[in-house]
């Protein structure tokens, strides 16, 4: 696959502050890339640069491998889905959409052909004289998308479109959005701090931290093997613990030696350890590697969630079945299930939603 | 008892409010009564007449300082509705600090007494007029003048319109391949246009009001229409200026009526839009 989009060693400063850091990154065509992180990490900012809207302080930005740093946002091959969407309040629904193509020159009948052809992707016919304040926020969304994917964008950024959707109608759109980038082929940059949300869409996930890229990859690869105990405890839910690795496959944490898959680290090198709730099995209290109480127990919906004490660490773990409070169990890790990470940076606590 | 006591303050509130609305509008109501009057005396009442408005219309120096009172409302409300609006933009755009020390600035000339800003006026023009060599006070400076006030008011009216913008109207307008110009006037400047009719007609009314800034800017031979007032009171009370007061109070009038009925009918539609 070409690369579309490419950013080197992007830098960014506001004032002083440093808040993007050497950012590398590179977007195929017709990729489904997310930028996901907290509030505050540099992703909607790489996003403003990528549209023109930002310069950045350092760095290069290449489009079909082309410098695009000094192409002003009118003039880029690409379209934007903002925020609260930006949608032209003195302009109706079909007005907004064919704002682009309207500049484009296009003739009268071929762009109301479009807008037809827009509304009915987004699910909107009827609505071409309804003024967008009118409009439910969901509604809303789909104009912005729609004026957005009428002129046929190269690459289309989205700058957490559905932030401001209640849950189910979130979902809803995220199948959607999903559907119509692969019907469309068009290539989505797309900004979010919902990791469920990254999961879902993704082809491909760079996780932001503090204005830098932290790891980049395919939703199983940054689930299954995170590469730092940060980007572990932002996707998804984990247990941290920490360790130290004895030779390459053998570490020991919580008091106990474990076999796992990892090697080169140095020998007796103090690590994390990472291990997903749901890869925490429960036996019986002489099969298991760990013996612990269960101090608490919540009932999740499709699983249970339990917090199992084995003296100096509390266990996360998720199961179908349910172990009373109070009982004691055993707990055993699959080898291939233990993530082993080098220290790194303290962890800092992150609500991942 | 209670109620007794509450009635009376009720009647003494609205009695309050009568006294001052008498006070602030007798001496008006007499001005338009005894512009009517068919005889000289300003005490007595002679019967209904037409006279001092028919003569004012045919007096050539008050045709003239009508025209002028009319153009120089006209065009000092085009200039100074263009730059305040710019300016208003440019304000919006600065850092806090900045923004505020500039809206401070901005606001003086509304507070300055208006002596003050004709005289300074009229020192600076002289002054570059004698720095160039050429150049005298007369309609254009005084029309110079009425832009310099007005700006104030426009800035004042188009601020809070640009609060309210959602700061990515314009970028998504750019995003979809709009030129910086097409995206102001066909994105921005709908949103901020109630602001800046609000803007000018304040600007129009105050042009058409104003006596002080005008009578120092201005050279004897270029009157406005207050100034036609001035100059008639000196040279002796005649019923016409009477008339023509009448016929300012009632422009001016006018336009308050109609700004204060747009005010209310967009806190209405604002209203309903939330």
């Amino acid at each position: 696959m070409p690369r579309l989009i490419e950013l080197v060693n992007i830098v960014k400063d506001f004032s002083q502050n440093r808040v993007l850091d050497n950012i590398n990154l590179y977007i195929n065509q017709n990729e489904f890339l997310t930028l996901l992180g907290p509030s505050g990490c540099g992703k909607t900012t790489t996003l403003r640069i990528i549209g023109g809207f930002e310069q950045p302080t350092g760095g290069d930005l290449l489009f079909n491998g082309e410098s695009i740093l000094h192409t002003p946002p009118h003039k880029r091959q690409l379209n934007t889905v903002f925020q609260r969407y930006a949608l032209f309040p003195n302009m109706n629904v079909a007005e907004n959409i064919a704002f682009g193509l309207k500049i484009k020159k296009v003739d009268r009948t071929s762009i109301k052909e479009k807008v037809q052809d827009m509304l009915k992707l987004v699910n909107l016919v009827g609505f071409e004289n309804r003024s967008v304040t009118s409009l439910s926020g969901g509604q809303q969304q789909r104009v912005a998308i729609a004026r957005a994917l009428v002129c046929k964008p190269e690459v289309l950024l989205l700058d957490e479109p559905l932030g401001a959707l209640d849950l189910k109608l979130r979902k809803e759109m995220q199948v959607e959005l999903k559907n119509m980038q692969q019907q469309l082929g068009i290539t989505f940059v797309y900004v979010t701090h919902d990791q469920e949300e990254a999961l879902t869409m993704s082809d491909t996930i760079a996780v932001m931290n503090e204005g830098r890229i932290l790891q980049i990859g395919t939703p199983e690869d940054i689930y299954n093997e995170p590469k730092s105990a940060f980007v572990a405890n932002f996707i998804g839910e984990s247990n941290i613990i920490p360790g130290t690795m004895l030779e390459d496959r053998r570490v020991s944490f919580a008091g106990t030696v474990f076999e796992c898959v990892d090697k080169g680290f140095e020998e007796d090198e103090p690590v994390d350890i990472v291990v997903r709730p749901e890869d925490v099995r429960i036996t019986s209290k002489d099969a298991g590697a760990l013996v612990g109480e269960v101090k608490h127990v919540t009932f999740k919906g499709v699983h249970y969630e339990m917090r199992i004490n084995t003296g100096g660490f509390t266990w996360k773990v998720q199961s179908t079945v349910q172990s009373p409070a109070g009982s004691i169990v055993g707990i055993t890790v699959a080898p291939d299930l233990i993530h082993v990470m080098q220290k790194s940076a303290p962890v800092r606590e992150v609500n991942a939603l | 008892m209670t109620s007794y006591n509450a009635n009376m303050m009720a009647v003494l509130k609205r009695l309050y409010m009568g006294l001052i609305l008498f006070f602030m509008y007798a001496p008006i109501a007499v001005l338009i009564i005894f512009s009517f009057n068919a005889s000289r005396s300003r005490g007595t009442w002679e019967g209904f007449t037409l006279d001092w408005y028919i003569r004012l219309l045919n007096d050539q120096h008050t045709q003239r300082a009508l025209r002028n009172t009319v153009l120089i409302a006209i065009f000092s409300t085009i200039f100074a509705t263009a730059i305040g609006t710019v300016a208003a933009i440019g304000i919006d755009k600065l850092k806090k600090r900045s923004r505020t020390a500039i809206m401070l600035v901005s606001r003086v000339p509304v507070m300055m007494p208006d002596v003050i800003i004709g005289i300074s006026l009229m020192m600076l023009f002289l002054f570059v007029f004698r720095t160039l060599g050429v150049g005298s006070l007369g309609f254009g400076t005084m029309l110079l003048a009425h832009v310099i006030f007005n700006v104030p008011y426009v800035i004042l009216s188009v601020t809070p319109k640009l609060r309210q913008l959602d700061p990515n109207l314009y970028e998504a307008a750019l995003d979809l391949g709009s030129n910086p110009l097409r995206a102001f006037v066909q994105v921005i400047l709908p949103e901020l246009w109630p602001g800046v009719v609000t803007g000018a007609m304040l600007a129009f009314t105050m042009s058409v009001d104003d006596f002080m800034v005008s009578f120092f800017t201005t050279s004897p031979g270029v009157q406005n229409l207050s100034i036609r007032i001035f100059s008639m009171t000196r040279r002796g009370v005649d019923p016409s200026i009477n008339a023509l007061s009448t016929i300012i109070f009632v422009v001016v009038m006018i336009m308050l009526i109609l700004i204060n009925r747009r005010d209310r009918r967009l806190i209405h539609k604002n209203a309903e839009d939330d």
